[in-house]
Order: C-alpha cells, then structure tokens, then sequence
C-alpha cells in the first residue's frame, strides 16, 4: 500500500464523521496550520521555546502564589517596605529595561546580519544584564544585615525565593548570552544560530516582563501595604 | 567541611537485612548483566543505537523498559506492604516502622513516577509520531535528554535502598512532617531531587510533543483527522506544561527550607503547611490525568481497531478529552476537604469534581458504542480494554462518591480512598500500558507477543485486583485508615488477610507477564508480524514495516480524511494491487547524540551530592553538566542523509510484503 | 461482577461486622452514612446498566456470533450523544445538590442542635499520642474520652508537631490537626460504648499506635469520671507537658487532675513551642528500630 494516495477517493462520503469536509476542519494550508504539513523548523523551534516560557510563567506564579499568602507572615520580624531601597530598585530596573531594548536592537542587527553591531549590542545587553545583577547582591546583601535574611520570617522567605529565581534566570541569560557571542563570532549567522538566537530574544524579553510584575506585586503593592 | 559531606559508612544498611540482601542481589544481577553486555561485544551496538539514540521508537521502547522494571520494583513494595500487614494484627510482623514508611512511601513515589509515567511517555513517544505520519518528534535530542533525566530520577530512588534511606512521608511529603525538624536525614533529599531531576525531563517532553502535535503532522491531517490517541496525548502534554512547574516550584520551597533554613512551610516562622498541600495537589490532581488521558486514546486505537468499526462519536470524544483537561485544573481541593476550608469551599469543588465525571462518562459511552454493531476479535489487547471500562466504571463512582464532603469526611485517608485511586489507576493507567504494549509490540519487534500467556495474564490480573482491593474497599468502610505498620482491630482482619491472598494472584499476572515476554522472544519466528499490519489496523502506524525504518514513512503520507491508512487499504484491497512506486528522494534524519546519556550521568552526580552535603560535588556536577550542553550547541553537522537508495530498497521490501499479502488475500476470497 | 461484590460487601458491612462507619453510633456519623449511601445510590442506577450494557455488547457484538449485525457505518448519531452527555450531567446535578447541602449541614464547624449544653474539649495531637483536655472541669486525659451519652462535644483541635487527623469513625466526620491553628468539630454519641479514635494522617514512624477511644457513658458515669479524675493524677503544668510532648509510643490512657491556665492556648499560640529538633528521637540509616506496640 503506497503511502502517496494517486487513486484516494475524495467524494465527501469518503469521511465517516459526515459532519462536512474543509471548512473549520481544513485549518489552513500553509505549513504548520492545519493539512499544511509540517512547520518549518524555525517555527518549530520558536514554538517549543514559547511553550517553554509559559511554564516557565508558571513556575513564578507559584512563587508569586506563595509570596501572596505570606505577604503577612513575618513573625514579628521586619517588614519588606521597611527595608526596600526604592532608588536601587530603580536602578534595576532601568538597567533591565534598557537591557531589553539594546537586546531588541541586536535583533534588528542579526536581521540585517552585521556581524560587529549584533556583537555591540549584545555585549551591552550583558553589561546591563550584569549591572541589574551587581545592583540586586548589593540589595540582598544589606537587607540580610538589616534582619531581613529569608530564615528570619516566612515573607522573606517568599521574598527571597521569586526575587532570587528572578535573578538566577537572569544569571542563567548571562551565561546563555556569552555562549551566544562566541557561537555567533565563531560560526557566523547560520540558521541554527540564527534560531537561537530568536530564542535568546523571547528568553530575555520574557525576564524583563517578569520583573515587571515583580516590582509591581512585590514592590509596589507591598510598600502601598 | 567534610570531604564527603553527610556521607559515611553508616549509610549502608548494614543492620537491615532485607534492603542489605536486597541491594546486593540487584547489585549483582546489575553487573552480572554488564558483565555479559560487555564479553559478548554488545556495547558498541548498544551504545551506537540504543544509548545515544534520538529516534523516537527507541526512546520510546527503553522509557518502557524503565517502566517495567520500575513497576516490578513497586509491586515487590506492594508484596511487602500487604504482608507486613498481614501478619501485624496485634504483632509487630517484620517491618520496623521505619522501614515500612520507606516501603509504602517508595511504593508510590516509584510507581506513579517511574513505572506509570514513563510507560505513557514511552507509548506516546513510540506512536504518537508513526500516527501523525512523520519522522520524529519536535526535539530528538531533547527527547533522549528526557529520557536519560527520567532514568536518573529512577536511579536515585534505588540507589536510596542501600545508601541511606527513603523518604518516611508517603508520596508525598506532606510539611511539617517532611521538614528537617522532624525528618532530619537524607530521605526526603533523595525524594527531592530525584523528583526534581525527572521532573525537568517530563516537562521537556510535554513541551516536545505538544509542538509536535501541533506543529508536525502528515499534509492533510488537519486537527480533527488525528488518531484519538494523538489528541489525549496532547490534552496530557499540554496539562504536563501546565503542571509540572508547580511541582518544581513546590519541590524547591521544600529544598529550600531543607537545607537553607526557610520558612515556607515550618511550623514557625510564618511558616504555612496548607499552602504546600494546595500547590502539590494542584499539581497533584492535573498528574493523574496526565497518566489516565494516554490510556483513554490507547483503548480508542484498540477498541476501534479489534471492532473493526471507527471510534464512535469521534468529535464528542475530542471535546470530552479537552473538557477533561480543562476542568482538571479546578478539583484540587476534594484531596483535603478535611482541612476544614468550610462548607462553601468544600461544595464548589465537590461539585467541580463530579462535573468532571461527565466528560469520563462521555467518554465510556462512546467506547460502548463503538462496540456496538462491531465484530470483536478478542485479542490480548481487548481484553484489556473490556476489563478496563467495567473496572474503571467502578473506580469513578467511588470516586465521584468521595467528592461528596461529608463521605469524604468518613472515608478520607482510609484504605477505601487507597482502592479507589488504585481502582482508577491500575484499571485505566496500568490496563492501558498492558494493552498499549500488547498493540504496539509487533510493530516495535516485528513479532507479536504470545496470546496464550497473555490472556493468563489479564485473567489473572482482573481477579487479583477484585480480590486485593475489595476487601480494601471494606476495610476502609469499617474505619481503618492507611499507612499503618500494625493494628489492633479485629473486624479488619479478614479483609487485610483476603487483600493478602489478592497480592498473590497479582503476583501470578506478573509471573505470566514474564514468561509471555520470554516465550515470544523463543519463538518469535512462528510469531513473527509480516505485512506490518498484524490486527488489520486503521491508522498510520500499520501503514509502515514492522519495525519501521528510522525514517519512518518513504514518503510522507497525504491525508485525506479520518483513518487514512484504512482508506487507503480498502482501496488497494478492491484494487487488487498497491498504488504506483513513489518518488523515493534522500531523507535527512537527525543524528544519534551522547548529549541526553552523559548529561544525566552528571546530573545523577549532582543530584547526589545535593543529597549527601557534598557542595564541592554539586559545583562540579552542574558545571560538568552545563559543558557538556555547550559542547553538543557547538556541533556542526546535526543530521545525516539516508541515500536514496537505502530508502528505495527499504520501501520496496515493504511493498513486497504487502503485495503479497494482497495476492495471498485476494486468492482466499476468490 | 464488580457491582455484586460492592453490594455484597456494603451489606457485609452494614449487617455483620460492627464498627465502622455503617454502624453509626450519633447524629453526624448517621448523616454522613446516609449520604454516603444516598449518593452510591444515584450513582448504581447508571453504573448498573452501564456496566451490565458493556459487558452486554461486549458479549454479543463478539466475531464469532453470526447474529449480531455488522454495522461499520454506526459512528454517530445525535440522539446517542444528547443522552450520554444529559443522563450524567442530570445526574450530576441532583448530587450537587446533595453536595452543596450536605457540604453545609455536616461540615466539622457546625453546631448540632441539641438541647444539652456541649461539652467542651480541647485536643492536641502529639508524637504519637492524644492529648485531650476538659476546660471547664480542669482535667486532662490522655488516650482516653469519656463523654456523656446525649450530650454535643464541642472539639477544639491544634497539633503540637506534625499534622494529624482526628477521627472517631463511628461518630462521624474527621478534621484536621495544625499547628498554630485551631479546628473545631462536633460530635455526639447517641448510645454508650467504646468507639474506636485514631488519626487518619500519616504522622511519622509511631503513626501505628495513636489510637484512642471514646467512652460513651450515661451522664452519671461521666460526672464520676470527672470527680474522679480530679482527685488522682499527675498534674499537667509546663514541665508534665514538656515531657509528655517527647515522643513516646504505645502510650497508656491516663489523666491529670489538674491543667495548667490556658495551656490550650499557649500552644496554639506558639508560647509553648511545637516539639523541636531536640526531641525528635534520631533515627534514620543505622539506627536502631524503635520498639513497636
């Protein structure tokens, strides 16, 4: 039986289920959409990194979840808006978000496949990235010597967690970004490069929306508390 | 700090004779087996296609083999928990309660996590791309990756047996039993970390086979041309995508608390232990469809098929899996009605949880009916799928019954919940791998498995567990609650001992199980699949050889509408002959890659030295396993050309068999 | 087949063997027994003919049975799936009414009418045993309930380690134990005996032993047990529940003739801590097992 049908008969009797043939169960005919075929590996790969990302969101709303129930428990101990540096916080980020924008802008260089400013501007990404970094330590470090260390309360202990899981994910970009220059100086734009490099994009734009809500929801709601 | 963190002698059981001889015979029967592997010049072969494999049917294959193994592994605990209790009326009998919490807690951290989870993933993995009409899944790396973490969770929890101990919480560690405070050593750790380990790997998968689903299907196959196994498989990866990170999130506030001191669920501190019950059962309940919905779409393939009829009512069926799971995500409180959220809270999710029986019961119907005016071969496959529907009726109304508050308020956390879920699980999870298995396995080997010993089995199986979990229905009715090492009540006694008597029938399933496996392989040739369609089969699976090629299909099938492969056989039979050779191209498949093997060997260093405090390790290990990512990114050539002549001759001699068949079939009619 | 066993074995159940939560003994275990019931009840009318149509069709659409006919085509029909998606969703209807007033009218906070005053009693859960103390009559027991016939007791329940259940089965609903937290529950027995209290979450490695038992006893008997009780007996100050919160198996019932003010109180607010690392025995690999009941 070849499995290139020359002689399939395509009178509408030949679906059993008889509820209509095309329309809605025709999807599309591009590839990746309904009787396309298979997607091309770009979308394949973005797909999956997207599908990644959302139970990436996932994992912070858990963490988000639990920092919201223990938003009260701080045992008698200190409070978050008692010790957060609003103009640290600020700092951070600008840093992120000025981050997002030059990663943005080494998107536009790949496209055009300038290999210096695509470099640049992911170097700068880097140094921004590291910056919010040094920043946050430098936050961590005297809220733990003013009390506030996450053994101290369940809040910190919340606190700690979705803020630090921020921050390893960030280190993580980091470490992902320098492999990513030197793939790139190494092996030029090739299309698997090519795709991780999109990937690296949605990964890192990601982190900058969760930060977003972090600042709102740790931050901001919790100082307006 | 000390070289080797927690870790000294005393970690052995040395004291404890049964995991002591228990340990050391598999560690003997393990090196007695590498031994072999090694002399006989089997590991180049194994490495070569097996270890380093990225094809999904390989994959597939050894995530069942895990399966297996682990089920009997967990069976063994299910013989030792049954018999200890057994004898314990008014006696100690022979487990000390601290090993008989590792027993019962290992029994079901492995069976869920490593026997019925990597049996659906292995089947899915398997089929699922053979019946979307392509050649692999999304991400073959990713997909060996997964398998590799799996096997190392795996490896963790046994290692546990004779380094140290298991977690003495159940299977899950429900705070503050399973904080530091009052379970200071390494069994929770090891629970941890191998749960986290497997954890990543499932999630990867879930993401794999989504956007192969989604993204990578046969021209034609439009969405509701999917085999229904295709589309429960992707209501189970989508649900994996969206749950298994709160079991990640969950794992590492446990961690976290461990071993830095955290307050998320401690008894001071602001610690709170019903958030952790939430986030594991919300977890926890979305778990137990992602291993119930594959068994569903396994016995749509086999009843459809050994009915000869298609599936009935297959658009409903969709909307009943997608209902399914949907509404899985909002039951999860009917696991603690007890914890006294109050009679509002209580209601809106018994109520959410007998809503949810309306998809399930949609869904039996439809089997139901594909029965009827159907000619049913009776098969090995079969009969599980019958034994599955009556016995799985069964389970979801008491299951359903312990969504009503104030049965629940009686019957929670007594051995009537404990038969419920296994009513549930080994009637539906456990009955769909045996016939998964029992469907797929001449197209995985070429040859059939033996009927005779198969049928035993399922006999065999199908009494056992009436005769095992009746009496535990009714034991837990008059009052007795689960996990207990010994008891005193004299009403119980007649039912432990009958659940007794039920284990052994199980145990002579298992046995059966065996030897089926043994007597197949002896006579394989007598049994041997030919045409590559042994059950005269409706989807595309049936259309290739038996086992496929790597590349699967010559030629990438053109849909035309449901059950392609049928239609396309009806038409060939009433032709008389097969349509015209196709144009054979050169097919580029993606290369094999160590990458999935030595990752996990890195991480199971890693996660060992989480275990044991040995810090300098866990750098290493996370370090070895980071480079070892970025030593596979930097490969440059990712697949490999199959030249067109290797696929020609391939197909042709697939054609050949089914022409014969043809002729063969055409001279009985005439 | 799976059907007959079930109903066989409820009847078994319910007739034979005493005990257990068929053979309620007070209003609560009664309502949720009949509830129980109630809903297997509504449940059997569709399970039976299901099961029985399964095993039915399965039988007669077989192969080899030349009378069935063959119907390929036989893959949909609109009036099929109106009722299998209406039966049960009707169905599930009338049990979510079942659900939500039962939900209200049992839940464990619920005050049953009665026109006897309840008797208070506060419970914590301990490693491995039941601590129970008598506010109003300044008394304490361990492992041990005694109750008047007839008569609410108003539960009050904390953990001072790791979470438990407190259940009597033959007097209806279980509830939780925390620590930090306060559960209530009502319960009453309607005849006098000794009904069977264990704890129904899995508690650490002496889980086996924490059992207790409930005395129902004719109101005479229960004032002579308070009496009692109030004249013989260790005291329960700090330093007695200090010791008693080590953990200790197989514990024999007994009672304190006195009770230190608010202890109840001061372990759920965590003024006496939850029992800590210190007195937690240490077992683990190589350790010695602990002696059994």
């Amino acid at each position: 039986m070849s499995t290139t049908d020359a002689v399939v008969d395509t009178r509408r009797g030949v679906d059993p289920y008889k509820i209509g043939r095309g329309g809605y169960g025709g999807g599309g005919r591009a590839t990746g959409h309904g009787e396309g075929g298979p997607a091309s590996k770009s979308v394949i790969v973005g797909y999956g990194f997207w599908l990644f990302l959302l139970s990436d969101i996932v994992l912070f709303s858990c963490l988000f979840a639990a920092h919201a129930v223990q938003r009260n428990a701080t045992a008698g101990g200190p409070t978050g808006p008692e010790l957060f540096d609003p103009s640290s916080i600020a700092l951070e980020t600008t840093a992120l978000l000025l981050s997002s924008f030059t990663c943005g802008m080494a998107a536009v260089a790949t496209g055009v496949r300038n290999q210096l400013w695509t470099q640049i501007f992911l170097l700068i990404t880097g140094l921004f990235g590291a910056a919010f970094l040094v920043l946050e330590a430098r936050d961590f470090t005297a809220m733990i010597e003013r009390g506030a260390s996450p053994q101290v309360s369940g809040y910190w202990s919340s606190f700690f967690a979705v803020v630090g899981c921020h921050g390893l994910h960030v280190t993580a970009g980091l470490l992902w970004l320098g492999t990513m220059i030197a793939q790139i100086y190494v092996k030029g734009f090739r299309p698997n490069i090519l795709r991780r490099i999109l990937c690296f994009n949605l990964f890192w734009h990601v982190l900058d929306i969760i930060w977003v809500a972090l600042f709102t929801i740790v931050y901001l709601i919790g100082e307006g508390r | 700090m000390r070289l080797l963190g927690k870790l000294t002698w005393a970690a052995i059981p040395w004291n404890q004779p049964i995991p002591l001889i228990a340990g050391a015979a598999v560690i003997v029967v393990i090196l007695m087996v590498l031994a072999w592997v090694i002399v006989r010049g089997h590991l180049p072969y194994l490495w070569r296609e097996w270890i380093t494999s990225v094809d999904h049917k390989r994959i597939g294959v050894m995530y069942t083999l895990l399966g297996l193994a682990m089920l009997l592994r967990g069976f063994i605990d299910a013989i030792m928990m049954r018999s200890q209790q057994a004898l314990a009326f008014r006696a100690p009998g022979y487990l000390p309660p601290e090993h008989f919490d590792q027993v019962f807690s290992a029994h079901g951290t492995i069976m869920i996590f490593f026997a019925a989870m990597p049996l659906m993933i292995g089947l899915m993995n398997f089929a699922v791309p053979l019946q979307l009409g392509v050649r692999d899944v999304a991400f073959p790396t990713l997909n060996s990756t997964s398998f590799w973490l799996t096997a190392t969770g795996a490896l963790l929890v046994n290692i546990s047996l004779v380094i140290g101990e298991f977690a003495r919480t159940g299977w899950l560690p429900y705070p503050p039993l399973s904080e530091t405070t009052y379970l200071p050593g390494v069994g929770v750790d090891y629970y941890i970390w191998s749960l986290q380990i497997s954890g990543v790997g499932t999630l990867l998968t879930g993401i794999n086979f989504v956007t192969t689903i989604l993204k990578i299907r046969a021209p034609g196959m439009s969405y509701l041309r999917m085999p229904m196994f295709c589309w429960t498989a992707l209501a189970a990866n989508l649900l994996i995508i969206a749950a298994f990170p709160v079991l990640t999130a969950t794992l590492a506030m446990l961690a976290l608390d461990r071993y830095l001191g955290f307050h998320f669920f401690t008894n001071s501190g602001g610690g709170n232990m019903m958030m952790f019950i939430n986030l594991i059962w919300a977890w926890g309940h979305p778990e137990v469809y992602i291993l119930v919905l594959p068994a569903f779409g396994i016995f749509s393939e086999v009843i459809s098929t050994f009915s000869g009829k298609p599936l009935f009512g297959y658009r409903s069926m969709v909307a009943a899996t997608l209902f399914i799971c949907l509404v899985s995500f909002m039951v999860w409180l009917h696991h603690f009605f007890t914890m006294g959220a109050g009679g509002d809270v209580n209601a809106v999710f018994g109520i959410a949880t007998s809503i949810i029986a309306v998809g399930t019961g949609v869904k039996i119907y439809n089997w139901m009916f594909t029965m009827y005016g159907g000619r049913i071969r009776y098969a090995t496959p079969m009969l599980w799928a019958v034994g599955f529907m009556v016995t799985f009726i069964i389970g979801g109304m008491t299951g359903v019954l312990l969504a009503v508050p104030p049965a629940d308020f009686q019957l929670h956390n007594s051995l009537f919940l404990v038969a419920h879920f296994h009513n549930v699980i080994i009637g539906g999870v456990l009955f769909g791998a045996f016939a998964g298995i029992t469907y797929w396995f001449p197209k995985a080997f070429g040859f059939k498995l033996h009927e005779g010993w198969g049928k035993a089995a399922f006999w065999f199986a199908i009494v056992g567990f009436y005769v095992t979990f009746v009496p535990l229905y009714v034991a837990g009715i008059l009052g007795m609650t689960r996990r207990l090492q010994h008891y005193d009540v004299a009403e119980w006694r007649p039912w432990v001992l009958a659940a007794g008597v039920g284990i052994i029938v199980l145990f002579v399933s298992m046995v059966c199980q065996i030897i089926q496996l043994v007597v197949s392989i002896r006579h394989r040739d007598a049994l041997r699949d030919e045409t590559g369609d042994p059950w005269n089969g409706r989807s595309l699976e049936w259309a290739t050889a038996s086992p496929p090629p790597a590349f699967n299909f010559a030629v990438l099938p053109n849909v035309q509408g449901g059950e392609p492969y049928w239609h396309v056989k009806q038409h060939a039979v009433a032709a008389g002959q097969l349509a015209a050779e196709p144009d054979y191209q050169p097919i580029e498949m993606p290369r094999n890659s160590p990458t999935g093997f030595i990752t996990a060997f890195f991480t199971t260093i890693t996660g060992f030295s989480l275990i044991w405090h040995i810090w300098w390790m866990v750098g290493l290990g996370i370090a070895a396993a980071y480079g070892v990512f970025v030593w596979f990114a930097w490969r440059d050539i990712a697949e490999y050309e199959i030249p067109v002549e290797e696929v020609a001759r391939l197909d042709r001699e697939r054609r050949r068999a089914r022409q014969e068949w043809l002729d063969a079939h055409a001279r009985e009619i005439a | 087949m799976g059907r007959w066993i079930i109903i066989s074995c409820v009847a078994f159940a319910l007739g034979g063997c005493s005990g257990g939560i068929f053979d309620a003994r007070g209003p609560v275990g009664a309502a949720d027994a009949k509830i129980l019931l109630d809903a297997v009840g509504i449940m059997l009318v569709i399970v039976v003919p299901t099961i029985v149509g399964t095993i039915f069709f399965a039988w007669w659409f077989r192969a080899s049975n030349a009378r069935a006919h063959y119907r390929p085509d036989f893959v949909y029909s609109g009036r099929i799936e109106i009722i299998v998606w209406a039966i049960p969703l009707l169905v599930i209807l009338f049990l979510g009414g079942v659900i939500w007033i039962g939900s209200h009218m049992l839940d464990p906070f619920q005050p049953i009418s009665s026109p006897n005053k309840p008797i208070r009693v506060q419970v914590v859960s301990l490693d491995w045993k039941w601590l129970f103390i008598y506010p109003d009559q300044g008394i304490a027991s361990v492992n041990e309930i005694v109750a008047p016939v007839g008569t609410p007791v108003h539960f009050f329940l904390t953990s001072a380690s790791v979470m438990n259940a407190f259940f009597v089965p033959q007097l209806g609903s279980m509830i939780a134990t925390m620590n930090g937290m306060v559960t209530q529950l009502y319960l009453q027995a309607d005849q006098p005996g000794d009904y069977l209290g264990e704890s129904a979450q899995f508690s650490g490695d002496g889980f086996a032993g924490m059992h207790f038992t409930l005395r129902a006893v004719p109101q005479a008997g229960f004032v002579q047990w308070i009496a009692t009780a109030q004249q013989t007996g260790p005291e329960l100050d700090k330093a007695a529940y200090e010791t008693l919160q080590e953990q200790s198996q197989g514990v024999r019932p007994s009672t304190y003739r006195a009770v230190a003010p608010n202890l109840f109180d001061a372990i759920v607010k965590r003024q006496i801590p939850p029992s800590a690392a210190s007195q937690v025995a240490a077992t683990g690999p190589g350790a010695r097992p602990v002696g059994g009941h």
